[in-house]
């Protein structure tokens, strides 16, 4: 049922990163009641990753950029909680997005969110609204190598959100490696809380920026920031290899050092450049990838892997909004002008109105250029282009089902398998606890298939006892209530 | 250049720690880590061995996606190291396999 008892309409906003509160903050100044769920303990997303307040940081912004917008957007969401215009769930980890259709005479759609209450993710809570706004962020993509499931080798993402939450490191001596925008605050937000950082290991070629010079001349603050990062590079005595790409991890139980090599034109290893460097810690990622998962299972059509979105952040799916990373990888910014964006939109949808495009010109001009910036830096900061023929047979692909190389390789060479699902169903690789996040862009390359969306039901595991139970049993949390009850 | 932890470089005026065990061997804990944050500042990087080969594991991506930091925690098997916070007194056991008696 939909919830207007207060004559208000209720937008959910599934996730707490720069999208999603940037969104909420718009909607609710506008009227709307807002219900904002986000896994996490603290709201944030990964970009504002908040350090537990236990640790009582005095400087977290040490460990953060843009950290006056993060000010605004945290300040900003005090106030509306505090307001009763938005409802903050934290600990909420979103599973399912459902949407009833409007019943007759046009009548608009209803969503129901359900949700874990974490970190155990087994008592069930629901979220009722009339329109939703994706904001469910990204994650990292990391292709194989051989010896990248030992301990010690973390996503450069994860190394991130470990020092930010949790104020820790994961050894004394690390490398950063992979390609993509990430690399530079992971390298720098590394060595500045105390790791030796031996290599920051870049496979692209940074003169292929060249080919772009004029939408770089557009971003003088991004080539600010590529200055700065530069600096503070040289400030730690940390060496950047670029063109060069990691062919190996070594160690027993654990990581020793890595072997790094340099790369020709054609994306293959130099011979004789390979040089083995001793390190603990391997922070390594090569781009991100959209969660798409809530907006598959309500059936919004994808452009690629990206939820395709119009110029008011619309899905194809009425009452549907979705902004930031899910819509296309490009930064926080870019997710706080999509969801600036969007929460003028629905505000206006939501009251039958059509939005006054002219209260969002700025920040609709601010995502265009982004977009632009974005995509020059996706054609720059690709892997090595013969990255699957260093993956030996032996190295596990399917971090989950342990299914390697040779046996994706089988299935394709020798069993015809033609497509992913095909070689899943052969291997049982992305049939594991991680649902083929990890292993799904590996195993579309070393099958030579393109990567296709994964359609999950489901975004994440759910108990089947959650599952079983019968709609309407005593398990709603009212849209007007905080947390959890258990009643 | 002086050394600096990260506790330095946000200046943490960290609550009191307290220990929890990992398979056995106490550990230090300060409030707010999650179970991996505090077995890494033990020096701790593993804590799960795979169902097929028995390989080590520990975090992966840091942010509950991979599930490769799986863990028993008080004799609950299969939590995410990198979400669940850590409390005063776990008994945090490495993870065989399923984790069941399988």
């Amino acid at each position: 049922m939909t919830d207007r008892t207060d004559g208000r309409p209720h937008l959910a906003v599934i996730g707490a990163g720069p999208a999603g509160l940037t969104a909420a903050l718009a909607a609710a100044a506008r009227g709307v009641r807002v219900t904002l769920v986000d896994s996490a303990a603290q709201a944030g997303g990964q970009f504002y990753r908040q350090t537990a307040p236990g640790l009582g940081a005095r400087r977290p912004q040490a460990l953060h950029h843009q950290w006056r917008t993060w000010e605004r957007l945290r300040d900003g969401l005090a106030g509306h909680v505090a307001a009763g215009r938005v409802t903050s769930l934290t600990d909420h980890h979103v599973w399912f997005v459902e949407r009833q259709s409007g019943t007759t005479g046009g009548a608009p759609a209803s969503f129901t969110v359900h949700a874990l209450l974490g970190p155990e993710q087994e008592e069930p809570v629901t979220v009722h609204a009339d329109a939703v706004l994706l904001a469910t962020g990204g994650y990292e993509k990391v292709l194989p190598f051989p010896g990248w499931t030992l301990p010690g080798v973390v996503t450069a993402g994860g190394a991130q959100a470990m020092l930010k939450g949790g104020l820790v490191l994961p050894g004394r001596t690390a490398v950063v490696a992979g390609t993509g925008p990430l690399l530079l605050p992971v390298a720098v937000g590394l060595a500045s809380a105390g790791a030796k950082v031996a290599a920051l290991v870049e496979s692209a070629d940074p003169r292929a920026f060249v080919r772009h010079a004029r939408v770089l001349a557009a971003h003088p603050a991004k080539l600010a920031e590529g200055a700065w990062y530069a600096a503070e590079l040289a400030r730690y005595r940390v060496r950047t290899r670029v063109r060069h790409t990691v062919v190996a991890a070594h160690g027993t139980g654990r990581l020793e050092a890595v072997t790094v090599a340099a790369l020709d034109g054609d994306g293959r290893v130099r011979p004789g450049t390979e040089r083995r460097i001793p390190c603990d810690t391997l922070a390594v990622g090569h781009g991100m990838l959209p969660h798409t998962d809530l907006a598959e299972a309500l059936g919004c059509r994808l452009d690629g892997v990206d939820v395709a979105v119009d110029d008011e952040q619309r899905t194809d799916v009425p009452g549907v909004w979705a902004a930031g990373e899910t819509t296309g990888i490009g930064g926080a910014a870019l997710a706080g002008a999509e969801g600036g964006i969007a929460g003028v939109s629905i505000a206006a949808r939501l009251n039958s109105r059509i939005p006054d495009r002219s209260s969002y010109a700025s920040a609709a001009k601010a995502r265009a250029g982004m977009r632009e910036f974005f995509a020059a830096v996706d054609t720059v900061c690709v892997p090595p282009a013969r990255w699957a023929e260093h993956v030996t047979d032996d190295t596990v692909v399917c971090r989950c089902e342990e299914v390697t190389a040779s046996a994706v390789r089988e299935a394709v060479d020798e069993l015809g398998a033609g497509d992913v699902r095909t070689v899943k169903l052969l291997t049982r690789a992305g049939m594991g606890w991680c649902q083929g996040r990890m292993c799904g862009p590996a195993v579309a390359g070393l099958a030579r298939c393109p990567e296709t969306p994964s359609r999950r039901p489901f975004a994440r595991p759910v108990p089947l006892g959650v599952l079983a139970r019968e709609p309407g049993e005593p398990h709603d949390t009212s849209p007007s209530t905080t947390g959890w009850d258990p009643s | 250049m002086t050394p600096r932890t990260p506790l330095d470089l946000v200046d943490a005026r960290r609550g009191p720690a307290f220990t929890v065990t990992f398979d056995g061997r106490e550990i230090t804990v300060l409030p707010g880590q999650t179970i991996a944050a505090a077995l890494w500042s033990a020096g701790i990087t593993s804590w799960r061995t795979t169902r097929g080969s028995g390989e080590p594991r520990g975090v992966f991506c840091g942010i509950g996606v991979c599930f490769d930091c799986l863990v028993s925690v008080n004799g609950r098997v299969n939590q995410r190291a990198c979400l669940v916070p850590a409390e005063a007194g776990d008994v945090i056991r490495t993870q065989k396999g399923t984790g069941h008696h399988d």
